[in-house]
């Protein structure tokens, strides 16, 4: 079976190397893999040939103007794009050298290793407890005392443990828009997931929050792969080792970060980043 | 001028007038009700008048207006009055009420000793005490040394009348149910090609459940004659003289020796016997228990059946049909459903319920009691399913927008943790969706307890004999036919033979199924606000 992957991807790396437009940028131990992915909503192409590594616990940040596709190639990964009816995904994209498009994988499973953080915190209306044991007891665990564990572990994790621990069986919807974020976060990695998706998680959020999530972020690229949308470049720039620019639904370019905002191959890319456009 | 109509002054002032005029139809409304519903039960005096050609009459005023010409028009030289007078004794006059023009009018007295007699029959009296008497024998004589005596006995016999109640309906009604059971049994024993020893044992048992019935008559008839032992002799105010069995008197009162207080604890206790008693006298008196119970019984069942089946129609509608064109068409059918005229939800329950899915359970499973129908007849069930049906719509359109409320933020919250779709709905979007979903529960109450029209032919009846639900297996009884509060306010007000009568008790009905609408929706309420407290902002 290991073995079948492996062959796998070395001949989907010798097709890549025919078929990509541009020479894919070489990420050090990559968790996920993209190859020639394209993707339609009805006859409106959102995705355009994206071939991209993304390294193993690292911060990706996926840079570029409203409606250039970032999001929507953050959904690929957990296959949220499922749920619009007219989305139409060809290509692969691997995890961990599995197709994850593959008919055979369960979706439900991707998604349990796949973690994701919303542009909207979007708490359930449950406490704040429920809300972090949510992923465990979908899972079908239901003893309380693993319950605890998982919720304090979450919540310590996501920075919140402090400000929440006395009021845990409160509503989920009283607090305020940083911690309903980090809730939305520590909900996430309670489910242990090897990676976490981030859509634009601070655009809604005032300075002072922003830089809780972004030094959070910081702390759990240690032990995730995290790969976040962002419309900030600054907060790119901050939290994030490797930075992709697109637009216009293709990937312009991928790099380390630091090279893409000091000194970036592409004049889009220069032009974009010094805020001649976008 | 344009500047006035431009800033919208008027306009405000419009919807500030549409509103009062809406606030003010309901309190018109409540006001009327109430007025003429609780004034019913205090203890007004009781008047004597005496009229120009010497008779006599006595009874309670009950209203007083202008006597208008033939033209139509008030004679304004001189207004000319009359007087409603509740005479009651209606075994020696025949009527209950009468009108009296003021100009006949001598004197008008409020006499100390006037009593008001709540009779199990006949309706009441109102006249004075002339003796007690027990087989034959006088006991007492007058007013004040009967009057205590009365008021003695009237708690024994109250006891005794409950007795043979008891014995009529639960211990006779028994073993007739036992007798009936037997009968079925051989019945059904005949039908399958009849084994004789079988039949025969029935049969023995049959003859020792009559012989028990013969001991409890007897018991009956023991109780009946205490029953009738004493009675009491009473004196019309034009002197005629009426004997009847102390036993016949439910309630005896002197409203004109009456402190206030003392009537106020009589009010009390003439609403207590409203609300907790059977009906008497065609209905026109006593209580309305049994319709009290009908209508709640009937609500909560209907409640059990519309409330998953319309939220599951929603959760199909909105959460996994493809939207398009054919589900556009189901849901403005769904929306039509709610318009349908609700008699025609009854003529088809009478069709596909009754005469469709009854009749075919009672050929199934009741061919012993054939030609009798079980269940292909009116019943509470079917009136209930009825309403089910009529009140599905409002459920379904509250569920669905409950459900499009819920965002997709949360449902892809959901899903990205590694739910299925399943458990997003069932933990997720059903629970934040619940406040909408009880809020049209509440709707389909409220519209389920003031419908009247479709019940009527499918289970609700003037007086039922028993209620739905009694100590017999399986207790709960949904064959049965049932009263309900509007159909008796119908009943009561229009098709009662002694209109004049029941008028105060079809408004006092109409205000206690505004208070049973009321409670019910409240309670409604206060679950949901409870939910709605639970899902969103819990004050810090």
């Amino acid at each position: 079976m290991e073995k079948k992957i492996e062959s796998n991807i070395t001949e989907n790396q010798n097709m890549d190397t025919q078929k990509a437009p541009y020479a894919k940028f070489e990420v050090p131990d990559p968790v996920v893999e993209v190859n020639d992915l394209n993707l339609y909503y009805g006859s409106n192409q959102a995705l355009k040939d994206i071939y991209m590594d993304i390294p193993k616990h690292k911060a990706t940040a996926f840079i570029g103007p409203s409606g250039c596709g970032k999001s929507t190639l953050l959904r690929c990964f957990n296959r949220l794009n499922d749920l619009v009816d007219s989305a139409k995904v060809e290509g692969e994209v691997l995890i961990e050298g599995e197709d994850i498009y593959d008919p055979s994988i369960d979706i439900t499973e991707l998604r349990k290793r796949v973690g994701m953080v919303f542009q909207k915190s979007n708490p359930f209306p449950k406490s704040i407890y429920e809300n972090v044991a949510y992923g465990a007891r979908i899972a079908g665990e239901s003893r309380k005392s693993v319950l605890d564990e998982v919720v304090e572990k979450s919540l310590k994790g996501a920075a919140l443990w402090d400000e929440v621990c006395d009021r845990l069986n409160e509503s989920a919807l009283g607090m305020s828009g940083g911690q309903m974020q980090r809730l939305c976060i520590a909900r996430a990695i309670a489910v242990e997931p090897e990676m976490l998706l981030m859509d634009e998680p601070c655009s809604a959020l005032d300075p002072i929050a922003t830089g809780k999530i972004e030094d959070l972020i910081t702390q759990l690229k240690e032990n995730y792969t995290i790969v976040i949308v962002t419309h900030n470049m600054q907060q790119a720039s901050r939290v994030s080792d490797y930075t992709a620019f697109m637009y216009l639904g293709e990937l312009i370019e991928y790099d380390e970060t630091e090279k893409i905002f000091l000194n970036p191959s592409k004049k889009q890319t220069e032009d974009y980043v010094s805020g001649k456009f976008g | 001028m344009n500047k006035f109509w431009k800033n919208g002054d008027p306009f405000v002032w419009l919807t500030g007038v549409a509103l009062m005029f809406s606030l003010l139809m309901i309190a018109g409304l409540l006001w009327l009700i109430m007025a003429k519903g609780l004034g019913f039960f205090w203890p007004t005096g009781v008047t004597e008048i005496e009229l120009q050609n010497g008779t006599k009459v006595m009874g309670e005023i009950t209203s007083r207006e202008q006597i208008r010409g033939i033209s139509g028009k008030s004679d304004t030289k001189e207004a000319k009055y009359r007087t409603q007078l509740k005479i009651g004794n209606r075994d020696l006059y025949g009527l209950d009420f009468r009108w009296i023009d003021d100009d006949q009018i001598v004197s008008e007295t409020e006499p100390k000793y006037a009593v008001v007699m709540e009779r199990r029959e006949w309706g009441n009296f109102y006249g004075f005490i002339k003796e007690i008497t027990e087989d034959g024998t006088v006991v007492c004589q007058g007013n004040e040394e009967c009057w205590s005596k009365l008021e003695q006995d009237i708690p024994i016999y109250a006891a005794i009348f409950k007795e043979i109640r008891k014995i009529e309906k639960s211990d006779i009604g028994g073993i007739n149910r036992e007798i009936e059971n037997y009968r079925l049994k051989i019945r059904g024993v005949e039908l399958k090609g009849g084994n004789q020893s079988q039949i025969k044992q029935y049969e023995e048992k049959i003859a020792l459940e009559e012989k028990k019935y013969k001991a409890k008559e007897k018991e009956l008839e023991v109780l009946y004659q205490e029953f009738t032992k004493e009675k009491i002799v009473m004196l019309s105010v034009d002197g005629r003289e009426k004997e009847l069995a102390l036993g016949n008197v439910v309630l005896a009162f002197r409203p004109n020796a009456m402190s206030w207080l003392q009537k106020a604890g009589l009010y009390m206790s003439r609403v207590w016997g409203f609300v907790s008693d059977e009906p008497r006298e065609a209905n026109t008196e006593g209580g309305v228990f049994p319709a009290i119970f009908g209508t709640i019984m009937m609500v909560l069942i209907m409640s059990i059946v519309v409330l998953p089946f319309g939220v599951l129609a929603a959760l199909y509608l909105s959460e996994y049909a493809k939207q398009g064109t054919m589900v556009r068409i189901v849901r403005i059918c769904v929306n039509n459903l709610a318009g349908v005229p609700s008699i025609v939800f009854g003529v088809f329950a009478v069709g596909f319920f009754i005469y469709g899915i009854g009749a075919s359970i009672d050929s199934f499973f009741f061919t012993e009691s054939l030609p009798n129908p079980t269940f292909g007849t009116g019943g509470i069930l079917w009136a209930s399913l009825t309403l089910a049906l009529l009140t599905v719509p409002v459920v379904i359109v509250a569920t669905e927008e409950g459900l499009a409320a819920v965002s997709k933020e949360i449902r892809h919250g959901s899903l990205a943790l590694g739910a299925t779709k399943f458990e997003t709905t069932w933990k997720i979007v059903i629970p934040s969706a619940m406040p909408a979903i009880l809020t049209g529960l509440i709707l389909a109450i409220a519209r389920a307890t003031g419908e009247v029209a479709p019940l009527m032919i499918t289970g609700v009846v003037k007086l039922a004999p028993q209620l739905p639900v009694d100590g017999y297996f399986p207790y709960v009884h949904l064959e049965r036919k049932f009263m309900h509060l509007g159909f008796h306010i119908y009943d009561v007000g229009f098709q009662s033979p002694n209109v004049e009568a029941a008028k105060p008790m079809v408004f006092t009905t109409a205000l206690l199924l505004i208070l049973i609408v009321i409670v019910l929706n409240l309670a409604a309420i206060v679950i949901r606000n409870r939910l709605k407290k639970k899902y969103t902002t819990s004050a810090v």
